[in-house]
């Protein structure tokens, strides 16, 4: 119970995460790495801002800023510097790894609910209310993934968010009828790394600590969720993609969860598990095929 | 309607392979003016619908729409006044989205994208109406993805789009070449109904002389970066391949064959 209550909402949390992954992968069609770097910005802007007593629900909005701040820098250095748009997250990416120091002081951040000086989150208001902790995490987690994806298949239904998806499918035709492809692109890696920075600012209050290197990975546990999103349900639409994108991410946590919990892995085994369980997603669409011809071959 | 001054253009200059693509190139469209581009390869002719387009800029000379100089202007601007279709049916369309989305895109041609819903049920039987000018069946498809529809669809769809905001010159970069022949041959002629129909400033590059001969009021030949030949009205109407096949020979000092020019 308590390991299905941990993924669920760990994978709420990092849905968020995987929804900023498929703005830039799938609707943008670029390989965004800068939200190695946002969810780190994120973890870390909220964390130092609600360990210094501000406001945890001003904390995150400006963890939000800050990631799109980053997704504001890769999308200059691939539209107006003309640098390839894997390299321009890459340089983000890392430069945020210094920028993150210096926003919290240190490398590691500490927020401990319980502590001598009691640290409030955006989940304290529901744990106040009498909520268990990990309950008050599912409940706020959903509230925000609902709200998020709401508001985000509004503004892809817009003009402006019509003018993104056309970028990401063909940039001469979207030129040709008048829209700047450089403004598009450069709001949909802000919009993308918003969302990563949200959820790295909800990690941190969630697990209680930030740290520097907490980040790593964070691109293809994305992808993973995105990916066995895809190869479960199959979305047509914009909207289901959002939703099996959820259900991906929650998948994903059960499944390391799961892994983790046989007896000789250990817990830094995680980065391993997640590239097999990416790998073994990325093949399904082959597996399925020789699997259908081994199964037709056996029925004749 | 469209001005073209004294255009100049060379590609890779300093280097062994420098090319000079245009080379002084000026011509003048009249409002509702229907000009094909011959040429072979490398007379220049893409090369001057590009730079009219905004995809390239000139070194030296001047673009202007109805008085707006335009050589500076980038692409996405200068597309308020410009309907393009290009060569191949998939870069006129967004695949993965619907023909309608596609429709409204094109519809907002010129206007600033803002937080509006991007379609309406107004537009959408605005739509139905056009895409039922083209025959086809798409006016009962507006919600199927683009990716669905087949090359000679999906360029006639492009064209729709190219003309469903009514631009000042319309632009056909070889839009039937990659089509097999009947396709291209009712592309062309869907082509030909909406030019006549709004009266459209039209330019048409193409590589088939008589399609060239067949369609619009005026026709340009090109070589070597200059326009060698630019008949209208009655001229053009009593021209025949043979006679474009001396006028080349006369003006290039070469047989047609060896440049390789397509004569079907």
């Amino acid at each position: 119970m308590l390991i299905i209550q941990g993924a669920v909402s760990l994978g709420l949390i990092f849905s968020l995460m995987a929804i900023g992954v498929f703005l830039s992968f799938r609707i943008l069609k670029m390989p965004d790495l800068s939200v190695e770097g946002s969810i780190i910005l994120g973890a870390g802007m909220a964390a130092r801002l609600v360990a210094g007593g501000v406001n945890p629900f001003l904390a995150t909005a400006f963890a939000m800023v800050i990631g799109c701040l980053a997704g504001l820098v890769s999308g200059i250095l691939h539209t107006k510097l003309k640098i390839p748009g894997i390299l321009s997250g890459i340089l983000t990416m890392v430069a945020s790894y210094s920028i993150v120091i210096r926003i919290m002081g240190t490398s590691n951040v500490p927020l401990l609910p319980h502590g001598p000086q009691r640290v409030v989150s955006v989940f304290t208001f529901l744990t106040d209310a009498g909520l268990s902790r990990p309950n008050a995490i599912i409940l706020f987690s959903l509230v925000i993934v609902i709200v998020a994806s709401s508001l985000l298949y509004c503004f892809m239904g817009t003009e402006f968010g019509s003018a993104i998806r056309a970028t990401g499918n063909n940039q001469q035709m979207v030129r040709a009828q008048g829209i700047n492809t450089d403004v598009m692109i450069i709001a949909c890696l802000m919009l993308s790394n918003g969302l990563v920075a949200l959820a790295g600012a909800l990690w941190a209050q969630q697990q209680g600590f930030a740290s520097v290197d907490m980040g790593i990975g964070t691109i293809v546990v994305g992808l993973a969720s995105v990916i066995i999103a895809e190869v479960l349900f199959r979305p047509r639409m914009f909207w289901t993609s959002l939703i099996a994108i959820v259900i991906g991410s929650i998948i994903y946590r059960l499944i390391i969860a799961l892994a983790l919990s046989v007896d000789f892995m250990r817990p830094t085994d995680l980065r391993l598990v997640t590239a097999i369980i990416v790998t073994i997603a990325l093949c399904m669409p082959l597996i399925r095929e020789k699997g259908a011809k081994i199964f037709a071959r056996r029925v004749k | 309607m469209l001005n073209i001054e004294n255009i100049h253009i060379t590609f890779e200059p300093g280097t062994p392979i420098e090319k000079h693509a245009l080379n002084g190139v000026s011509l003048s469209l009249e409002r509702g003016d229907y000009v094909t581009v011959i040429g072979g390869n490398g007379a220049g002719k893409s090369t001057l619908l590009n730079i009219t387009a905004g995809t390239l800029f000139p070194d030296k000379g001047m673009v202007s729409v109805d008085g707006v100089n335009i050589t500076h202007m980038p692409e996405y601007k200068r597309a308020q006044y410009l309907g393009r279709v290009f060569q191949d049916p998939r870069r006129g369309t967004a695949t993965d989205m619907s023909i309608e989305e596609n429709l409204a895109l094109a519809y907002r041609r010129g206007k600033t994208r803002g937080m509006r819903w991007h379609i309406n049920n107004k537009e959408r039987g605005f739509y139905q109406e056009r895409l039922a000018t083209l025959e086809l069946g798409l006016e009962n498809r507006l919600s199927d993805k683009v990716g669905l529809l087949s090359g000679g669809q999906r360029q006639a769809l492009s064209l729709l789009m190219a003309t469903l905001k009514e631009p000042k010159v319309l632009l056909l970069d070889e839009h039937t070449a990659a089509l097999d022949p009947k396709t291209a041959k009712k592309v062309l002629e869907l082509t030909n109904k909406i030019v006549n129909k709004y009266n459209l400033t039209t330019m048409m590059v193409t590589h088939n002389m008589r399609d060239a001969l067949k369609n619009g009021n005026r026709l340009m030949m090109m070589y070597e970066g200059n326009i060698i030949l630019d008949v209208k009205g009655e001229e053009k109407a009593n021209l025949t391949v043979q006679d474009l096949l001396k006028m080349f020979e006369t003006a290039s000092g070469e047989e047609m064959a060896s440049d390789r020019m397509l004569l079907t």
